[in-house]
């Protein structure tokens, strides 16, 4: 008889168990670390959906899509979550991705309709620099000024990849020349955002290559307001970052509930002073103090995510030409 | 030429040589054949390729010419605060990339301490961005690794060596030529291998004070092939060159050196009859405190940035500390468990094969390998379950090159001095291994262990590819606080890594050397 009631205990130990659903979701390292908006979402989705949610970090952006790709449609992922319009093209041609049901009333420089990856922030490329510096206005003074830059490897860093963007929207055919003029500014080129901003933080650099919702942090977190974001005549690159359902989930409406919840105050919220982007939607409360000082770029720049790959290469080429002789 | 008789056998070493090759060209092959039509290599590649020869030769050859002088010297001389000197010299070999390049960067870049004392001067700051700021960092990564391994060299020789020749009334000149000279040609083709072999797959020192991307190294490349690209094909080709590369300056090597040591001694205090003058000593001394000043100044700037925020470290940077402390540990007990093995087979006369499985660890792209473990576990485990253990394995591999550099000319000498004689008094197997062998090898396996543990502990390593919310080690945890712009408590847990990088070194190799002098 006890051994009877010891597996009546154990299987009803196990239903408990599995009445708990488990919804796994991909994203960026820097999104789980503590700093990051990971902790914060993770407590408020549970109190709402009755599941456990799992966030699981994989390097950045890109690498998050290769993970994707080399575990294909036996990935125990359900939603990935950080991809950004320069990989939604390639990332929808693996027929890995299922259409969302999401609606809602995006804040973003442009109009957003995709089937398949919803928005959650987005953010300007920009060059941040120490208050008082006598700032460029565009790529060509910054080419003609003797100040020095430090910015990330484009085939190794999302911010970089956003800067081949940039000056290859803006400029076009004379986007080899742009480069040109550039490279005795470039003190160095590193291998992703970190590295780039620490030196600019020990005085190698007079600006670095980020975003204009950097200095946000320094007055938010250190009361700091010495750092600000150069405004380009041009015109600054966007990026917009989006999550999407991975096809072969088997927690499709927990999968949904969670993009749901992701354009939803409670997610939104979080955003600006831990990911350090504006929200895709803005929350009830609107945006942190920090952020309202910020400088605003009059127009935004972005590929459509179709031609970004053809776009990408074609401006790589130019770029490794200008900067390798 | 006929093997002689030997009293330990090669099989476990060999059979540890198989596993870590079948593991690497495992993983290696595993990407490869997940590979999609890619578009081969291309003129850019080619570039790449060319890149990283000439950086990691000329690399590999500052670091050996200038640690010669300063093992000399070191070998030489005896002062208060030459162990921990020598302790201490392991520490940049340990740290993370990004770390040892903001310190490089506070002593020598534009508004570094050389520059702001130029510009008192009225001079204009250094450029240290280039080719030379390449070859600048690599020296000071791996001169004080060569610098050991040189210096043990010198040890090796026995003091009854030196004894004898003064005796004979050899001069400086006869020293040199008669002990010295042949000691280095044994010892140094291994250190320049070991060397290149690092410099070859180095990526974000290379890219970072390269300047640019004239400064692509084939890891770099790599890293486009699989993250720009996803052409794994194209990632598996550029790491068969890398392996192809280290393998060549590998066997190179090997056959420079010659294996013939200098046989046994009864471990006496070294007196060195032929460095007494003046000048000897001036120059030995100027030597050492250029080398203590280059190696310590940019360590001294880590601390001072880092020590504010150690105080306040959050607690979770204290949990990535004790993974990993536990990874360290893993990581140096599977070491020592495949290079003595293999140390013991190369001395047993299975030279070249055996050392070339160990190189593979540290020709191989982590990329690549990292992929690779994970394309294989994937369908049998969970990838992030076994993270840290993925990790100390790794890291194990990593660390097997150094480890048979260090493990290796010690066992050739000792089955060499007393090989017959434990023949002769029937004491082969297992009983000539505890009793002769490891005993007096205990100051190398001290500090291959201690070099392994402090690797382990700085290596950001596959982590990164695995890693979830909770595992993290202190290197991930370092490029978390700095990527969430915590810039400052950054700098305070890479003190914290130091720390106790240099303190698993010290333990280890202190253990070690017992009452030995080294």
């Amino acid at each position: 008889m006890k051994y009877l009631a010891f597996a009546a205990g154990v299987l009803s130990a196990s239903a408990v168990f599995a009445e708990t659903p488990e919804l796994t979701v991909y994203t960026y390292d820097s999104f789980v670390s503590e700093w990051g908006p990971g902790p914060v979402i993770e407590k408020a989705f549970e109190e709402t959906c009755g599941c456990d949610l799992k966030l699981v970090g994989a390097g950045d952006g890109a690498a998050l899509l290769a993970r994707v790709r080399l575990e294909g449609a036996r990935s125990q992922a359900d939603v990935v979550l950080g991809l950004d319009t320069n990989l939604t093209a390639a990332a929808k041609a693996t027929g890995l991705f299922a259409p969302h049901s999401v609606s809602a009333d995006f804040d973003l420089p442009l109009d957003w309709s995709d089937e398949t990856f919803v928005p959650y922030d987005w953010g300007y490329f920009a060059f941040v620099h120490n208050a008082g510096l006598d700032a460029p206005d565009s790529f060509r003074a910054l080419a003609d000024s003797d100040l020095g830059i430090v910015i990330q490897d484009p085939r190794s860093s999302t911010p970089g990849l956003g800067l081949l963007m940039w000056v290859k929207t803006a400029y076009g055919d004379d986007a080899a020349d742009i480069w040109a003029g550039l490279a005795d500014n470039i003190v160095t080129v590193t291998k992703g955002w970190s590295e780039a901003y620490g030196l600019f933080l020990e005085g190698e650099a007079d600006m670095v290559l980020s975003y204009t919702t950097s200095p946000a942090y320094h007055v938010i977190a250190e009361g700091d307001d010495g750092k600000a974001a150069a405004m380009f005549e041009e015109g600054h690159y966007l990026q917009i970052e989006v999550a999407g359902r991975l096809a072969a989930s088997d927690q499709p409406e927990l999968a949904d509930a969670f993009l749901r919840f992701m354009v939803s105050d409670a997610f939104q919220a979080a955003i600006p002073t831990t990911n350090w982007m504006y929200p895709a939607v803005t929350p009830e409360g609107g945006l942190p103090d920090g952020f309202a000082g910020l400088a605003r770029p009059a127009k935004a720049l972005l590929v459509a995510p179709e031609r970004a790959a053809q776009v990408r290469d074609a401006a790589l080429a130019e770029w490794l030409d200008a900067l390798s002789r | 030429m006929a093997r002689r008789a030997q009293p330990l056998g090669a099989a476990p070493g060999l059979g540890a040589a198989a596993f870590v090759a079948a593991l690497i060209l495992g993983a290696l092959a595993a990407v490869a054949l997940r590979a999609e039509a890619g578009r081969g290599l291309g003129p850019s590649d080619w570039a790449a390729v060319r890149f990283t020869l000439v950086q990691a030769a000329l690399s590999a050859g500052f670091s050996v010419a200038l640690a010669v002088p300063v093992a000399r010297a070191l070998a030489r001389r005896r002062f208060s605060g030459r162990r921990a000197l020598i302790a201490l010299m392991g520490a940049p070999f340990i740290l993370p990339v990004i770390v040892a390049v903001l310190g490089l960067l506070a002593v020598f870049g534009r508004t570094g301490w050389v520059s702001t004392a130029l510009g008192w001067a009225g001079l204009p700051p250094l450029q240290i961005y280039g080719l030379h700021g390449v070859v600048l960092a690599h020296v000071f990564f791996n001169l004080p690794l060569a610098t050991r391994l040189i210096l043990q060299g010198w040890q090796e020789i026995p003091a009854e060596r030196f004894r004898l020749a003064a005796h004979l009334g050899a001069g400086p000149g006869a020293m040199r030529r008669l002990l010295e000279y042949p000691m280095l040609m044994r010892v140094a083709p291994g250190a320049l291998a070991v060397v290149f072999a690092i410099c070859l797959t180095s990526f974000a020192v290379a890219l970072t004070l390269g300047g640019g991307p004239r400064a692509t190294t084939i890891e770099l490349a790599i890293y486009q092939a699989f993250r720009f690209d996803f052409d794994l094909g194209r990632a598996a080709l550029l790491s068969c060159i890398q392996i192809a590369l280290t393998g060549l300056a590998a066997l190179a090597a090997l056959r420079a050196a010659r294996t013939e040591g200098a046989g046994g001694g009864l471990d006496r205090a070294l007196r060195r009859w032929d460095a007494q003058g003046r000048a000897a000593k001036l120059l030995d001394a100027g030597v050492i405190a250029l080398a203590a000043v280059f190696l310590i100044l940019p360590l001294a700037a880590i601390v001072s940035a880092g020590a504010p925020a150690l105080v306040a470290l959050p607690a979770s940077v204290w949990r990535a500390a004790l993974f990993s402390g536990g990874v360290a540990v893993v990581s140096t007990c599977l070491l020592l468990a495949l290079a003595l093995p293999m140390a013991a087979a190369v001395a047993a006369g299975r030279r070249a094969g055996v050392e070339l499985a160990g190189l593979l660890g540290l020709a191989a792209s982590p990329l690549v390998i990292g992929t690779g473990l994970f394309i294989v576990l994937y369908p049998l485990a969970d990838p992030f379950a076994l993270a840290l253990p993925v990790t100390a394995l790794v890291n194990a591999l990593m660390a097997l090159p150094f480890a048979l550099r260090i493990l290796v000319p010690r066992a050739v000498q000792v089955v060499d001095r007393y090989g017959r004689l434990g023949l002769a008094l029937d004491m082969a197997g297992w009983p000539f291994v505890r009793r002769v062998l490891l005993a007096r090898m205990r100051p190398q396996i001290g500090f291959a262990a201690g070099l392994a543990a402090a690797l382990s502990m700085g290596d950001l390593g596959v982590i990164a590819l695995f890693a979830d919310a909770e595992q993290a080690t202190l290197p991930l945890q370092i490029y978390r606080l700095m990527g969430a712009y915590r810039m400052q408590a950054a700098s305070g847990a890479a003190l914290l890594l130091l720390l106790l990088s240099v303190a698993a070194f010290w333990i280890l190799d202190r253990g070690g050397r017992g009452h030995a002098e080294i």
